[in-house]
Parts: structure tokens; sequence; C-alpha cells
């Protein structure tokens, strides 16, 4: 008798105890998903407000892509002027980034740290302060400051740290200088070895390097609202634009207009990370 | 393909200073002749692969230091335009190309036109026996495979010389020991004048036409394989080539006063103090009683075909005997040490 009533309270504790597990479990993905939806909400609704038919009145006026056709037909031009500057932008870090990266590498020492340093250093300059910086330097030439190149000149000094140090890190990773060296061995001269095994060896880094600079290059603002003319105006000083000089449903679509750019390349970015580390552990 | 080929190669003078100090090489001169294979043996940091790499055009030397093939003085001369073949320790095959695209790479960059390229690489491929994996991945192969590809990737373009640096050294023993095998009947097939680096003596032995034995940056001795086991130069060479047992102790009537006994020495030597290798194999265990040379079993200690016997109280420090594996002794026991004094090698007046 009496070990039956200890047998029962020992079982009515057990599923005490793993009462007060899932207790703690549901607490805790509680406060995951609030933290999440107060991130994610602002988002979801500023879409939702560029489908809707009047904001005001809410999603029951109607769902309605009226917003994004102006959207496209007012601000165009800046979404392309954006793509062409992102394009070239990637050309540009592509062709200064990638030889800098192997040269950087290549070389070692302390020169080589310190120019790495300098490269390095637009990430923690703002980027108001570089475009005061080239305002100051270059504004002088009008057709160099009307036009869209002026710009592109800002974006290339803000994004090349990216694309070299994750080629750098490539680099190290797979001892391009073995593989330089045997190259050299068999009579590779050194633009052969570069074209060669240099650059298709550190193609993961550079693919990784050049989505960064596309998405940075998409969305930056700082700099370039400094840097901008009203006839140079890229996607994201747009935007701004549009917040504070249009209805908020044109300002909305505009916003989905430009997630729906940015979050293939965020996608792509992710994707790539994933592949690239299992691959990493092979070799 | 059996004929000797390549070239002479001469090291003029040639020494090594790195850019923070550091000297890693002596002044070093060594001939080469034209289809030889020269071994370069010693520790790791003698200097070995900096002079590896000053023939191969990756490393320059100190001025005044030369390098010439055949005569022609190509210190000056990039490794790209050198003509050499260099197979490396980590292999360093290019992971974006498959095997047979490695192996036609220098044929590649030499133009040679397709057709013959795809001839040579199954040429090669039989050779070094890697065939039906010519469209591996480069991730795909083992460590002894990857090694053949390097080898047939250095040897495809028909280099003037073949350089190897611790080919071997990545590769787990009983591997080491087939690949050993293998690339002396290559070396020897090819002809070709080689330059191996390694520290390990016994690939030094098996591959070697000569052993360049290097120590602290400068050359220990030069000779064949049994000039450097027989008769080393000094204690060094006698210890790292192989195992030794180094005895001092006082000459008197030809032969050597030790706290054990009288060791015979060769005849025609002179009195006085006095340094002798003895190679582990050239001592005989022998009964104790009336034994010229006597002492106490330390330990044995059985690795198959042979037992290790240390015998203390014959010199200051414990000899070490190879006896046969049918022996029978055991540690306290008294024996006696009997030593053909041809094989007692006298170093010079004990320099180290």
């Amino acid at each position: 008798m009496r070990r039956e009533k200890a047998h029962r309270a020992a079982r009515a504790s057990g599923s005490l105890a793993s009462l007060r597990r899932r207790l703690v479990f549901a607490g805790q993905l509680l406060f995951t998903l609030a933290v999440a939806s107060f991130l994610v909400v602002p988002a979801f609704l500023s879409i939702l407000a560029g489908v809707t038919a009047n904001y005001f009145v809410g999603i029951r006026s109607g769902v309605t892509l009226q917003w994004v056709v102006q959207v496209l037909t007012l601000y165009g031009d800046t979404i392309m002027r954006s793509l062409v500057i992102a394009l070239a932008t990637l050309a540009a870090t592509l062709l200064v980034g990638v030889p800098a990266a192997y040269a950087l590498y290549r070389r070692g020492g302390r020169l080589s740290r310190l120019i790495e340093e300098v490269i390095t250093l637009p990430l923690a300059i703002p980027g108001l302060a570089i475009a005061l910086a080239l305002l100051l330097t270059y504004g002088g030439i009008p057709e160099f400051r009307r036009s869209w190149l002026f710009i592109l000149v800002g974006h290339v000094v803000f994004t090349l740290p990216f694309m070299v140090r994750s080629v750098i890190a490539v680099l190290a990773a797979i001892d391009v200088k073995l593989l330089d060296e045997s190259a050299a061995s068999l009579g590779a001269s050194a633009w052969r070895r570069f074209r060669d095994v240099i650059v298709p060896n550190a193609q993961p880094g550079i693919l990784a390097g050049a989505l960064m600079v596309v998405t940075l290059s998409l969305g930056e603002f700082n700099l370039t609202w400094m840097l901008h003319t009203p006839l140079t105006k890229t996607l994201p000083v747009g935007l701004a634009d549009s917040y504070a000089s249009m209805r908020l449903e044109i300002a909305s679509a505009y916003t989905l207009v430009f997630f729906v750019m940015i979050v293939p390349l965020l996608v792509a970015m992710q994707w790539i990370a994933g592949r690239g580390r299992p691959n990493g552990e092979r070799r | 393909m059996n004929a000797t080929h390549g070239v002479a190669v001469s090291v003029a003078a040639c020494a090594k200073t790195f850019a923070d100090g550091t000297r890693a090489l002596q002044s070093i001169t060594l001939e080469i002749a034209r289809g030889e294979t020269v071994v370069l043996l010693g520790p790791s940091g003698c200097g070995k692969t900096t002079l590896l790499r000053i023939i191969a055009g990756l490393e320059q030397p100190d001025r005044g230091g030369r390098v010439l093939f055949d005569g022609e003085d190509v210190t000056a001369v990039p490794i790209e335009r050198r003509m050499v073949g260099m197979v490396f320790q980590n292999y360093a095959l290019f992971p974006n190309m498959d095997v047979a695209d490695n192996i036609a790479y220098g044929l590649k960059i030499r133009g040679m036109p397709r057709k013959e390229r795809q001839a040579r690489v199954a040429e090669l491929v039989k050779l070094t026996g890697i065939e039906g994996l010519e469209h591996r991945r480069v991730d795909q192969l083992s460590g002894g495979q990857r090694q053949r590809v390097a080898l047939a990737r250095a040897v495809a373009p028909r280099p003037r010389v073949l350089l190897l640096d611790e080919p071997l050294a990545a590769l787990d023993a009983a591997l080491r020991e087939r690949l050993r095998g293998e690339l002396n009947r290559l070396l020897r097939m090819l002809g070709i004048t080689a330059v191996y680096v390694t520290h390990d003596q016994t690939e030094a032995m098996v591959l070697g036409d000569r052993v360049v034995v290097m120590r602290k940056g400068a050359i220990a001795q030069v000779g064949t394989p049994r000039e450097i086991y027989f008769s080393p130069a000094n204690q060094f060479v006698a210890a790292f080539v192989g195992a030794a047992n180094i005895l001092e102790g006082h000459a008197a009537h030809e032969a050597l006063v030790l706290p054990g006994g009288r060791l015979p020495l060769p005849a025609g030597g002179r009195n006085g103090p006095l340094v002798v290798m003895i190679r582990p194999e050239a001592i005989r265990l022998v009964a104790a009683a009336g034994a010229a040379l006597a002492g106490e079993v330390e330990s044995v200690s059985f690795v198959g075909d042979r037992l290790r016997v240390t015998v203390q109280g014959v010199a200051a420090r414990a000899v070490v005997v190879e006896a046969p594996n049918a022996a029978t002794v055991k540690p306290g026991d008294r024996v006696g040490l009997a030593v053909d004094p041809a094989c007692v090698r006298i170093l010079a007046d004990g320099s180290p």
C-alpha cells in the first residue's frame, strides 16, 4: 500500500518535470517568435501597403498593382541606373580587386598588410565623410560631377575591401603560393598562372565577393545621397525622395520593388556560403 | 626512353641569406652529373630545401652564387624558363583540373598540339600506373595516386632536371616503401638528372647514386650510399645515417682501451686519444669468458627480424648490438663482444 503511494508520487513528480520542460520550451518559442515578428512585421506591412488600393482604408479597399506600375514609370530610370552602377562597380572591383588580392597575398610582408589596411579603411569611415572627400577633390570637374561615374567611384571605394578580403580569404585557404610555384615550374608565365590556376581556384571567394559588392552597391544610400545630382538618382535615393514627397502607397511599392531585386541576391549569398564550407573541408 | 638525358647541374658558391638576416645556406659548391640522382639528406633546417629551390629558380642565391645547367649560367633565368620539373611534398596538383589536364598542363603551356599531348599523357599514365584515373578530380584521389600524378605532371614536358622535395613524406610507412621502389625504378628508367630532398636516410640510400649529407646550411659529406654508411666523415654523418656506436678511448698497440676491455683496431693506427664508430650489426655477441671486450646486458628489444640489445659497462655510453633473433640473452647477463677490426671506423680525432 505504502509502496504504491510512493510509486504514484514519483510518477506525479516525473510528469511535473516534463510539464515544466514543455512550458519552458513554449516560453522560449514565444519569445523567439515575438522578436522575429518585431523585425519582420514592419517589412511585411510595408510590402502590403504597396499593393493596397488605399492604405488609410486598409486592405479591404482592394489589392492592386497600380502603385508598382507607377513606381516603374516614375522611378524606372533610378532602378536602371542602380543596376548599371552595381554592375559597373562589380566590373571595377573584379578588375582591380582580384589581381590586387593576388598580389597582396603573394607578396606578403608588412607593406602588403599596410596596403590591405588602407583598402579596408572605407569600412570604418562614415560614407558621408568619404563623399565629402570626393566632392572636395573632384567636385570641381563639372562633367565628372554631373555624371553617374562620380557615384560609381564612391561605390568602388566603398565595396572594394569586401572583394579583396573575400578573395584573400580563399587564397589563404587553398595554399595558392604552392599552386603558383608548381604552375611556374611547368613553364607558366605570371599571367597564365593567374588565368589558369589562381582565378579558377579562387572562384568561390570571387563569387561571394561579387554578390556582396552588387548587394552593397544596390542598397548604398549614405554616400550616394551626398554624391547624386537630380539627374543621377539611384534607387535608394529615389526611395528617400518618394517617402518625402509621394503617397505612402507609392513609397511602399518602391520598397517592394527593391525587395524583389535584393532578396534573390541575399539568398544566393547564403547558398554560396553554405556550399563553400563542405567544399573547403574536402580540400 | 632508356637513354640518359637531362643536364649536368653545377652549383657554384651558392649561399643564401634571407631578408630577416637568417643564413640558411653557407657557400655551397656541388657538381651533379648528367643522368645522376643526387639526394640531399639532412635534418629539418639544414638548408636542403633552400638548395633545391635555388636550383629550381624559386630562390636567388646571394650575390656571387651561380647555378649552371650544362655550363650555361641560369642563375638569372626565372623558374618558368628553366625547364625544370618539380614534385612537391604536398603534391600541389591543380584542383580545378582533372588528372589528365594536370599532367598535360606543362605540355599545353609549351604549345604542344592536342594529339601529341594526348599521346604523351597516355604514355605517362601507363608509366606511373594510374590508368583509368585520367578523368578523376584531384580530390577523388588517394595520397599515393596524387603523388604519381604529380610525378607524371613534372616529367611530362621532359624537363632538363627533375627536382623532388620530400615527395613521400606525407604518405604512411607501407605506402612510402612501395612508392620508393617505384620511384627508384622510374628514375633509372627515365635516366634523368634528379635532385631529391629528404630527411629519411633509407630513402637516401635506396634512391641516391650519391648522397649529400647536410647540416646547418653546409655539406657534411658527399659520397655514394656505401661511402656515407661505411666511412662517415664525422660523428654527425655517422649518427644521422643509420645507427652508430660512437666510442671514445685511448689507442695503444692497435687496440682501443675501454672500460670493458680492449677493442682491436685496424692495423697501422697511431696511439693516443681516439674516437671510433661501429655499426650495431657489425658486433657479435659471444661468451663473456675469454672475450677481449665484455659488458652486462641492459635491455633487449625484439624487433622481429632481429634483436636490439644494449650492453653497458663496455664504454662510457651503452653499446647497441643487433643480434640474430634466435639469440637468448636477457637483461643482467654478462656477454662478450666480438668486432672485426675492419668494421671499426676511425673518425677524425673526435671532431663533432
